[in-house]
């Protein structure tokens, strides 16, 4: 009997305290029954949502560390934000430890689902859809893990955002993969962050693929180390829809992979194809800024073991089409806009490259366009990671 | 046992009949009082007359809320003080309440809508909302938020049809988290040191001390005063509850609390981060001289959820704030060179 007892204090200690499943169906007044399991949910506990379309009119939003949310899976649990009123985004999530999993966020007025300051947050089988189509009316960011440490993104769904599909920020170690982003102006994209590896997804019709990027004026700078791997990164060549004052609404049309002003970034065993523009673009941050210590530059890039298919056939860039004739109707898969010169240190294996040899800050017309083949040197050790091991079984 | 004999006492007074009125165990216990009754914060419903230890306050800025109407009292508990603070809110004591009641007039007479509270417990902060009955005699827990349909005039004389929107529990903490803690916002020196507030609260016992040199924010609609400290005033209270480095907005880098110097985090000539289609065409958040060009007027103007500006609880535009705002982007002079 004691040691019935002691083995019982032992489970309650290791295992939340009677965790729940609080499960919310489809039907009248879905707002106030799904906030209400939000807010009811304690740590340990799922919130089971129903099949069906819940039709909602404000954002949703959770705070509770360690609560799973979970559908009935991404095409038959269908959270509708097309009568949204309020809110800046469908979902929010702002505590430790939470699982989104298995249901669709679909036409949110602002972004689909944002979790900030939210660690070893895990998106598994998640959907966000714009279902118009690609406009500039569009919500901003379809997932948008913000400020989080440790960031598991797998086999998610994006299509529509009108800036980008799968957006992390300011975050650190952070995984993206299995993952498809289409008929966004960037499919996927990593900016002021470290330790990122966006590996086995398929970026394609959007305007730039993948994107990384570090800019200035951000509370946090991009530590960098960014692998992208495995990525099947086709024909992105839907026009850029994306308000004019947004940084993304300079990423040009048919843009692979676009490496802008980060460090220490792996492009390789990618398949790349039917990008207009490039199918790998690196290049400095080229607007004024006065954020000291901010480093406009791209350092330690490599691009190894692509595989290249058309590209360069359609070049939107300023000055891309002169740039085309002069080069005999296409540009070459690579593209650097040369700033920075050795210090970016560019190697690998890919090529050939065009370089502009552009200073920071000058035009197009300063272009000397040249071409290069890379220098493959035996890369520097690279940094590593691996997410907490709960993180990997929760997106089992 | 020291804590076993703390309740006996709180449940003997609530048996003896309270002394202050307030029912002190529903502020510091755990869970969600049903109705706003529970807390005995007003002696007579129906009127709201103030308990007790309730003393009204009101901010020389205040939030704009869909023109709503705001009572506002802050409720210490007996033997308790507030501390004084030249810049933080003041420091309320375990058991202290903020309780806060929105309403519109109908034919002339203050009807109310929602009450929310904010309970000092010993976990932290709790906010609570509360949603009134038609007949307002009580208001109801609404953790979950609702949304009400409201008709309303304007100070201008326009009317308004809006769905007046009650926080959830969540949306709440959006802009009353700083750092991951749910903390009061309006009840800082600056904002209550007016029309003798502060004086009365230590008169009344419940502040600790008062400086004579105790800061003072502008008034937003005082045209006496200069325009700058007017627009900051109103950008502090309306924006810089997120926008600041601990607030939702931290990651955004855009930062509209007073004491804040740095030009660019103050939005001039600021590129955006995260604003997606909040940008609209525009650059930069302000662009001096120019507020057609500046993103901040382009998202106050708005009432789109994806673009608006605050997130929460505008379902209108503050008419009277935009033209300060604009005509402070305007007031600053032109930097043609930055562009």
């Amino acid at each position: 009997m004691l040691r019935f007892c002691a083995l019982a204090v032992l489970l309650a200690a290791t295992t939340p305290a009677m965790a729940k499943d609080i499960t919310v169906e489809a039907g009248p007044n879905a707002q106030e029954r799904l906030q209400s399991a939000l807010l009811d949910a304690k740590p340990g506990d799922t919130v089971r949502i129903g099949v069906g379309r819940f039709e909602l009119t404000d954002g949703l939003s959770l705070d509770v560390n360690g609560v799973t949310v979970r559908g009935a899976g991404a095409l038959r649990t269908v959270l509708s934000f097309k009568g949204q009123l309020g809110a800046g985004e469908g979902l929010l999530v702002t505590s430790d430890d939470v699982v989104l999993r298995d249901f669709a966020v679909e036409d949110s007025k602002g972004d689909g689902i944002k979790s900030k300051g939210a660690n070893r947050i895990v998106y598994k089988n998640v959907r966000v859809e714009w279902t118009g189509g690609p406009k500039a009316s569009n919500g901003a960011y379809g997932v948008y893990p913000v400020e989080s440490e440790d960031v598991l993104i797998d086999g998610v769904t994006v299509k529509g955002a009108s800036d980008a599909g799968i957006y992390v920020g300011q975050s650190n170690r952070i995984i993206v993969r299995n993952s498809t982003a289409m008929y966004n102006v960037a499919g996927i994209e990593i900016e002021n962050s470290g330790l990122a590896e966006v590996t086995n997804n398929l970026a394609t019709h959007n305007t730039g693929g993948i994107l990384v990027f570090d800019l200035p004026a951000l509370p946090r700078r991009g530590k960098g180390w960014v692998t992208v791997s495995g990525n099947r990164v086709l024909d992105n060549d839907t026009p850029n829809f994306a308000p004019p004052g947004n940084t993304v609404a300079t990423v040009p049309t048919g843009t692979g992979v676009l490496v802008m002003a980060e460090n220490d970034v792996d492009v390789r065993d990618n398949e790349l194809s039917g990008n207009g523009t490039a199918n790998i673009m690196v290049v400095a941050y080229r607007q004024p800024f006065e954020d000291k210590g901010y480093d406009p530059y791209p350092r330690n890039i490599r691009l190894a073991g692509n595989k290249h298919g058309r590209a360069g056939f359609a070049p939107a860039m300023p000055g891309g089409k002169e740039l085309a004739a002069a080069l005999g109707g296409t540009l070459p898969p690579v593209f650097w806009d040369g700033t920075g010169g050795d210090q970016v240190r560019l190697t690998g294996n890919d090529g050939p490259v065009l370089t502009l040899g552009l200073a920071l800050g000058a035009g197009i017309e300063t272009a000397k366009p040249q071409l290069i083949k890379l220098a493959d040197e035996i890369p520097p050790p690279w940094q590593t990671f691996k997410l907490p091991a709960a993180m990997e079984a929760a997106a089992r | 046992m020291k804590a076993l004999l703390g309740a006996a006492a709180l449940f003997a007074a609530a048996l003896l009949g309270r002394p202050t009125g307030v029912n002190d165990a529903a502020i510091t216990a755990e869970g969600w009082p049903a109705h706003l009754s529970d807390y005995g914060f007003f002696t007579d419903l129906k009127a709201r007359t103030p308990a007790q230890r309730l003393m009204a306050y009101d901010l020389e800025t205040p939030l704009f809320s869909d023109y709503a109407g705001k009572e506002r009292y802050i409720y210490l508990p007996d033997g308790t003080r507030a501390k004084y603070d030249p810049d933080k809110p003041l420091d309320l004591p375990v058991g202290a309440a903020l309780i806060k009641t929105f309403g519109y007039p109908v034919n002339g007479v203050f009807k109310p809508l929602e009450t929310r509270v904010l309970l000092h417990r010993a976990g932290g902060w709790v906010p609570i909302p509360y949603v009134w009955n038609a007949e307002g005699t009580d208001a109801d827990l609404k953790r979950a938020g609702t949304r009400v349909p409201v008709r309303f005039t304007d100070p201008s004389g326009e009317t308004h049809s809006i769905s007046y929107a009650v926080p959830n529990q969540n949306q709440c903490k959006d802009c009353h988290g700083l750092a991951g803690q749910v903390t009061p916002i309006g009840i800082k020196a600056r904002y209550l040191n007016h029309g003798g507030q502060l004086e009365k609260l230590l008169a009344a016992g419940m502040l600790d001390r008062l400086p004579a040199d105790a800061p003072k924010v502008a008034r937003w609609d005082d045209t006496a005063a200069p325009i700058d400290a007017r627009a900051r005033a109103w950008l502090e209270i309306n924006c810089a509850h997120c926008h600041n480095p601990e607030g939702a907005a931290s990651n955004s880098g855009l930062f509209l609390d007073l004491a804040r110097t740095d030009p660019e985090q103050r939005g001039l000539f600021k590129r955006p981060t995260a604003a997606g289609r909040g940008a609209g065409t525009r650059d930069f958040d302000i662009v001096p001289g120019d507020p057609q060009a500046s993103i901040l007027l382009y998202r106050m103007e708005s009432t789109d959820p994806g673009i608006a500006m605050p997130e929460l609880g505008r379902a209108t535009v503050h008419k009277e704030g935009v033209a300060l705002v604009r005509a402070w982007i305007e007031s600053m002079p032109k930097t043609p060179e930055k562009r």
